[in-house]
């Protein structure tokens, strides 16, 4: 491991990031497009805005990030640079550092833009304060990430690894307790929402909503996000051969 | 002369195909080998066993003593991939100065490889706006940066004009004499004349081992196409 390696690859693939204006402007508008979206829907009911809006802060940073790293790394497994970069000094580790390293520094510019716009634009209001949203939605954010790159082992082409994203994101959305209630699920999809890491993220985000200080429940779910982040990143690393058939 | 790379009863399965059946051959330091068959000979299957990224079913392969893709070898390996591998979303200028950061080495360094492989004026220009044989070049120049001690180049003057591949050529054979040790792979055979010492190898077996004059020589014939012909006819029956 060398921390000169992994900034160097996080450089990299920021470099590569700022050749491509066009993705930049999808990183920061759409979610905020989405967001303006969801604000007049329920213009009326500004309390539906203040709880769905407030969970979306979160879910749409993991959606936007899982898409694009899961692409990106696929790109370097099929251009052949990763197998190039495996025959140079640097460790597995230190790629894929390099690339959580990158992504969250993209994700922390979006998490923050759209919080900025949610609060002050379109008048979000959380009991809590605006800044630990920011800081769950880097951590949704940097959670998605963590996901895509180890998903994108398992994908050959980007028809795969696009697909991935219903695949995994969508089961998570669906239980994590935005739609229906957990309490109200059957006992097996409560058991299901349970081992999700999505479900921790809007629940984290939820105790915000409601609580003025941070409470006990948000900090467990915020260390069960970063716990999943560093297992997800570790699993990545495992899926990266040095040698294959 | 020592010896560089040292390959020992190779099998190689990819899929369910033999790739390679029991190669054994040596490679001496400081020249340039050349490694031409036909496409899907296991040309670049050999190569990927020497970096190590190749797996292996059995025999061995050593460089410098260690086994291939030991992590002591990878700072004073450089591997030209057949498809270039460099990022088609950065400059020329800015892969270099990647792979250069990645062995240590400047970014003075990283534009003297760029300007080694011809492509000063296109330095900043993004690799995916680069022609083919360009990109094939800034390939080259990222494994160049680090003045690494072997060289596995598979197929780095395909696509490029005859003046550059002879610039090429000199700049391999300059290397060489550095003591740089390089293997190139190659189909066409009018490069084979170029090499110290060839490798023919056809569908996964070592047709000939020798330098070219030996090779010509052996067949009976100067020109070394027809040469690998006879070989191959005569390993036949």
């Amino acid at each position: 491991m060398s921390p000169t390696l992994t900034l160097r690859t996080a450089a990299r693939i920021l470099r590569q990031l700022r050749h491509d204006k066009r993705t930049i402007a999808l990183i920061l508008v759409v979610p905020t497009v989405l967001l303006t979206l969801l604000r007049y829907l329920f213009d009326d009911q500004p309390q539906v805005f203040d709880r769905i809006g407030l969970i979306m802060l979160g879910v749409f940073p993991f959606i936007m990030m899982f898409l694009l790293t899961s692409v990106a790394m696929l790109r370097e497994r099929t251009t052949g640079t990763l197998e190039r970069l495996l025959t140079t000094p640097i460790g597995k580790v230190d790629i894929l550092l390099g690339y959580g390293l990158a992504f969250a520094v993209a994700a922390a510019v979006q998490a923050t833009v759209v919080s900025i716009t949610a609060f002050w634009l379109l008048g979000l209001d959380t009991r809590g304060d605006g800044w630990i949203v920011v800081v769950l939605a880097i951590a949704n954010a940097v959670l998605g990430m963590a996901l895509g790159l180890f998903v994108s082992a398992f994908a050959n082409s980007e028809f795969q690894a696009v697909q991935f994203m219903p695949a995994f994101v969508l089961p998570q959305a669906l239980l994590c307790g935005l739609f229906a209630p957990r309490e109200q699920m059957a006992g097996w999809l409560q058991a299901i929402s349970d081992v999700l890491p999505m479900t921790y993220a809007v629940e984290a985000l939820q105790e915000v909503g409601a609580n003025v200080e941070p409470t006990s429940t948000m900090w467990r779910d915020l260390t069960i996000i970063v716990a999943c982040i560093l297992v997800a990143l570790l699993l990545g690393a495992a899926t990266l051969r040095r040698r294959t058939a | 002369m020592s010896i560089a790379i040292e390959v020992t009863d190779l099998v190689v399965t990819r899929g369910r195909r033999r790739v390679l059946h029991g190669l054994t051959c040596a490679i001496p330091r400081g020249s340039v080998t050349g490694l031409l068959g036909p496409s899907g000979s296991g040309k670049t299957t050999l190569l990927r066993c020497v970096v190590g990224v190749q797996r292996i079913e059995s025999g061995s392969v050593t460089v410098f003593g260690e086994a291939a893709g030991a992590p002591s070898l990878r700072p004073r390996t450089g591997y030209v991939t057949q498809a270039p591998s460099v990022y088609a979303d950065l400059t020329v200028r800015e892969n270099a100065r990647y792979f250069a950061g990645l062995y240590g080495v400047g970014s003075a360094g990283a534009d003297r490889a760029v300007a080694d492989v011809g492509l000063a004026e296109a330095a900043g220009q993004l690799v995916g706006t680069l022609s083919g044989g360009q990109r094939a070049r800034a390939s080259l120049a990222c494994a160049l940066v680090s003045s690494p001690e072997l060289l596995i180049l598979d197929e780095p003057t395909v696509g490029q004009d005859p003046v550059l591949r002879n610039e090429l050529w000199g700049r391999f054979h300059e290397l060489a004499a550095q003591g740089t040790t390089i293997l190139v792979s190659s189909h066409v055979m009018d490069e084979a004349g170029r090499c110290d010492r060839l490798l023919l190898i056809r569908e996964g077996h070592l047709v000939a081992d020798d330098s070219p004059a030996a090779v010509r020589t052996a067949a009976g014939t100067d020109d070394l196409e027809e040469a690998f012909l006879r070989l191959v006819l005569a390993g036949q029956n």
